[in-house]
């Protein structure tokens, strides 16, 4: 069906007016790019970020202030920028070009391997020598970016879903965890001589945490290194099935994680272009367990490397560490093979038994073959690979470059490995779920087009199931955009929480035993 | 093999079309002059307003149907041959069936105003009205509705979007009141009021006026004013669509008359969803229920009959839900728009007049008879098994916050609902 009407995609004067103080400050940084050398860098850097908060900030303002608060998503798929259209390309090319530079171009951007920056890293000099007490790299200019976009649009979006309490909070969240915890503390902890560390940044997002530099480097640094390394550690294997168990993968996905941070602020005029075929999902599935194969396998090559051999120096051997990886994997798979496996799908329980099965075939071929290497290539070289195909390519240039294009969670969807062992976790072990009212679901479809994970949440909703799916991330607009009030994320008993009722409420009792009964 | 064949592929058809498939192996055909699948009507306003594509109004993937052989047939049926068993459709064609199911739907009510085939006049229920409501706002400034339902209320949010001045004619004295209570319904028509809705109480539509090209240029009030507008938006009901059928055996009143186990007069002939009238509707019904829910609940129940387990429609406690603009609305149970005798209300509105419920119990007994609820999100099976347990108005009061299914962090206003109640209490 055509729709040529577009009245309500059309910008009023203020919003141009915003725009434009908007574009003004992301030339001066385009013009930084271009190497003018900028005479006031403090000054022009204020100004440049100044204008582009203060632009949005205007924008945001007469885009909501003044209307009710309530859904706001009208013409959201008329508008070019939002809705594939020319604009849209522009915009996910630009930023996949600005990743393509950031990653393996820094040069352009004005880092040169003697002397001091020049370019857009110079004029971010001054905001690093502030904070870290160090000149500017790529990285941090990146990260003030980072951090800025997810202050400015998480303002937006805070003025967006003011009518929803859940929305709010969580944002704050988000913009605490990205601002403090993600660019402050680690730049604050260089300037005190300290490793660089990101506590919310857990392995195996975070790949390198578990890598011999950084390894040395938080040995090196002491008691406080033991206890971030430590701290990585208890993360991964307690912290996280714990607050998952209670609260599901989103007290990280959608509250704490940078990733997430950015794709909900910054991310969310995209949320409706993630693809919600179940062949989609399908692939999903494929390609998300296999960086988490990946990502394992690659950080147990790296510490075997980086292991000695003798039990004088270290208790924590090659032999042990080894034995002792591969023991544990067949342990959790065991025990999940036992008491979840009425809850896995067939190829679920397929997938993972194979995976199992190579990485033990693997293991032993390359010991028993004694060549030093664990995986067929030698841990550093694995590392290599990961960083670039999975690090950098995936999560930078597909999964932001991308926005405009395949929405906000391309990366959180089909490639974080984090993302995949919450989800395991949430699927198998939380009290998390999304309920659905009983039988008020109309099937509009609201939900599953604003789902950015790509969950057809309307499948399950009009059927009166609740929804348990791992790649949740709780983001909650299912639930904000539903007109009928038919979804609400909690956390209760794990008894009902996967329920599956054929006929819905509503209809006489009789035929609703009647039919459950037979679905039993 | 048994040939079931239903026509219409909105929600009653389908439905009763899934639940066949899930039970018997029967060769299934459905057929819609309407659209290629099966999609939510009740959504089609977020195709217009931009919040959806086409494609996200289709609840089931393309591939769907074929999987489950359910066969999908566009064209339209003209006319039934009962005796034989055959359907003639308007290309000629016919196609014989075992079984036969008749889900058309509804079509919008025109009351015989003058004016009202003048073109930029319609209503708004399939998606040819949708087509249409697109062309015709291309060059809209102003539109006025007529009758204030909630199709009505949908169409003004629509058109609002497009930046288009609505003009809202209502009956009622407040909106929908022929439905909610006063209270209820007067919060209702503020909140449309301050979307920027020109809301017109108990004014009715006289005639319609045509400029010189037969398109609309303007509209008539019972009380002879004149307004101004370029779209005619007609919402004063829905009726059952059986022109094609009147003139043949079926037996037919407003709808097509069926009994409890919605089978026609004629034998392998059943009626469900908007299309049917239940000759003895089960107490606080109505006989014909142009709902979503009601539709979806009939197909359900036919497909047993269908399947072997011959089954009365029952549907349970009603229930149903509407969105005014910004407003939710929920309702279990029985609030009658205009209390009887022995029906109490207890009303509580937030002062922000976007929040309110309305509890209507029974005067002697203090039997909770249902509740209405605006802004403020309540657990269907809750209510469900309050009802069905005859609890007091105390004990709905009391355990409200159980019911509670708003999103987390939001304020909670159960105790200032308890404590309004009891400050009223004497005046019960």
């Amino acid at each position: 069906m055509s729709l040529a009407a577009e009245a309500p995609a059309k910008l009023s004067t203020t919003q141009r007016l915003a725009s434009g103080i908007g574009l003004v400050g992301l030339f001066i940084l385009v013009l930084a790019v271009a190497n003018v050398n900028f005479p006031n860098k403090t000054l022009f850097l204020s100004l440049s970020l100044g204008l582009i908060t203060v632009g949005t900030v205007i924008f945001a303002n007469d885009l909501y202030l003044g209307k009710h608060a309530g859904i706001k998503n009208d013409g959201v798929w008329f508008k070019s920028l939002s809705g594939r259209g020319f604009w849209a390309w522009i915009l996910g090319i630009s930023l996949t070009l600005f990743y393509i530079v950031l990653y393996w171009y820094p040069q352009y951007l004005g880092l040169n391997a003697d002397g001091a920056n020049t370019g857009i890293i110079a004029l971010f000099d001054p905001l690093s020598q502030l904070i870290s007490g160090n000149p500017a790299s790529q990285w941090f200019v990146y990260g003030t970016l980072y951090t800025v976009a997810i202050l400015i649009f998480g303002y937006k979006f805070i003025l967006k879903y003011r009518n929803n309490r859940y929305e709010v909070i969580r944002t704050f969240s988000v913009i605490f965890f990205q601002l403090g915890f993600a660019f402050l503390l680690p730049e604050i902890l260089i300037r005190l001589n300290q490793p660089y560390y990101n506590p919310a940044n857990i392995w195996p997002l975070n790949y390198d945490l578990f890598t011999d530099y950084k390894i040395n480097e938080f040995l090196s640094a002491g008691n406080i290194g033991v206890i971030m390394l430590a701290f990585g550690l208890i993360s991964i294997f307690v912290i996280t099935p714990i607050l998952t168990y209670k609260y599901g993968k989103r007290w990280y996905c959608s509250w704490v994680c940078g990733c997430g941070g950015l794709a909900e602020t910054a991310g969310d005029p995209y949320r409706h272009l993630s693809n919600k075929s179940q062949y989609a999902w399908k692939i999903e599935r494929w390609v998300i367990h296999s960086v988490l194969v990946f990502v394992t396998v690659m950080t147990i090559a790296v510490l075997y490397s980086f292991l000695g051999d003798s039990v004088n120096d270290f208790w924590l051997t090659k032999d042990v560490f080894l034995w002792g990886s591969a023991g544990f994997l067949t342990l959790l798979f065991a025990i999940i093979m036992i008491f979840k496996r009425k809850e896995l799908a067939k190829d679920a329980k397929y997938g993972a038994i194979g995976y199992l099965v190579v990485i033990l075939a693997i293991i032993s071929i390359n010991y028993l073959s004694g060549n030093g290497n664990i995986f067929f290539f030698a841990g550093y070289q694995l590392r290599e690979w990961y960083g670039f195909l999975i690090g950098a390519v995936f999560s930078g240039v597909i999964g932001v470059g991308f926005y405009p294009i395949f929405g906000s969670r391309v990366w959180c969807r089909y490639g974080c490995p984090m993302a995949a062992i919450l989800g395991m976790q949430q699927r198998l072990f939380s009290r998390f779920r999304i309920t659905t009212n009983g039988g008020q679901c109309i099937s509009c479809g609201n939900c599953s087009t604003y789902c950015e994970m790509g969950i057809d949440v309307r499948a399950y909703a009009q059927k009166g199931e609740n929804i348990v799916r791992s790649s949740c991330v709780g983001c909650g607009i299912c639930s904000a955009v539903c007109p009928r009030g038919v979804l609400k994320l909690e956390n209760d008993d794990l008894d009902g929480r996967i329920n599956s009722e054929e006929v819905l409420l509503g209809n006489d009792v009789d035929l609703m035993d009647l039919v459950n009964q037979k679905s039993e | 093999m048994e040939h079931i064949v239903i026509i219409g592929n909105g929600i009653a058809g389908i439905t009763c079309a899934r639940h066949i498939r899930k039970n018997s192996g029967a060769k299934i055909t459905v057929i819609s002059a309407e659209s290629d699948y099966f999609f939510s009507r009740t959504a089609l306003m977020y195709v217009y307003m931009g919040h959806m594509q086409w494609n996200h109004l289709k609840p089931y993937e393309d591939w769907f149907w074929e999987k489950n052989r359910i066969e999908l047939k566009k064209a339209r049926v003209n006319k039934i041959d009962f005796e034989e068993k055959i359907l003639h459709f308007a290309s000629e064609k016919t196609l014989d069936y075992d079984k036969l199911v008749i889900a058309t739907g509804s079509v919008y009510n025109k009351f015989g105003w003058d004016g009202q085939d003048l073109k930029g006049v319609q209503g708004l229920v399939s998606k040819q009205d949708l087509e249409l409501l697109e062309e015709n706002t291309q060059n809209c400034k102003k539109a006025v509705i007529i009758g204030g339902g909630l199709i009505g209320v949908e169409l003004a949010e629509m058109l609002k979007t497009r930046n288009i001045e609505v003009t809202f004619l209502i009956r009622e004295e407040a909106f929908w009141h022929n439905m909610l209570p006063i209270q209820d319904a007067k919060m209702i028509s503020e909140h449309i009021k301050s979307q920027g809705v020109d809301l017109r109480h108990e004014t009715e539509l006289d005639k319609i006026i045509s400029d010189e090209n037969g398109r609309v240029k303007s509209i008539i009030t019972n009380s002879g004013e004149e307004i101004e507008c370029q779209l005619v938006g007609l919402c004063t009901g829905v009726r059952p669509n059986i022109d094609f059928l009147k003139n043949s055996e079926l037996e037919t009143d407003k709808g097509m008359l069926v009994d409890e186990f919605l089978q026609t007069n004629i034998k392998d002939v059943y009626a469900i969803g908007d299309c049917a009238q239940l000759k003895q509707p089960p107490a606080h019904r109505k006989s014909i229920e142009a709902v979503w829910y009601s539709g979806r609940m009939m197909g359900e129940t036919l497909a047993q009959t269908l399947t072997g387990n011959v089954m009365k429609y029952k549907p349970g406690n009603w229930f149903n839900s509407a969105k005014f603009f910004d407003v939710e609305y929920q309702t279990y149970g029985q609030v009658s728009a205009l209390p009887g005798e022995n029906e109490m209300h207890f009303h509580w509105q937030h002062k922000d007049n976007t929040k309110a419920i309305t509890i209507a119990f029974e005067s002697n007994s203090n039997k909770f008879l249902g509740i209405n609820t605006f802004g403020i999100r309540m657990r269907h099976p809750v209510f469900d098994k309050w009802l069905n347990e005859d609890r007091k108005i105390d004990h709905v009061l009391a355990n409200l916050k159980q019911a509670n299914f708003d999103p987390e962090f939001y304020t909670r206003h159960e105790k200032e609902i308890f404590k309004s109640f009891k400050e009223n209490l004497q005046e019960f």
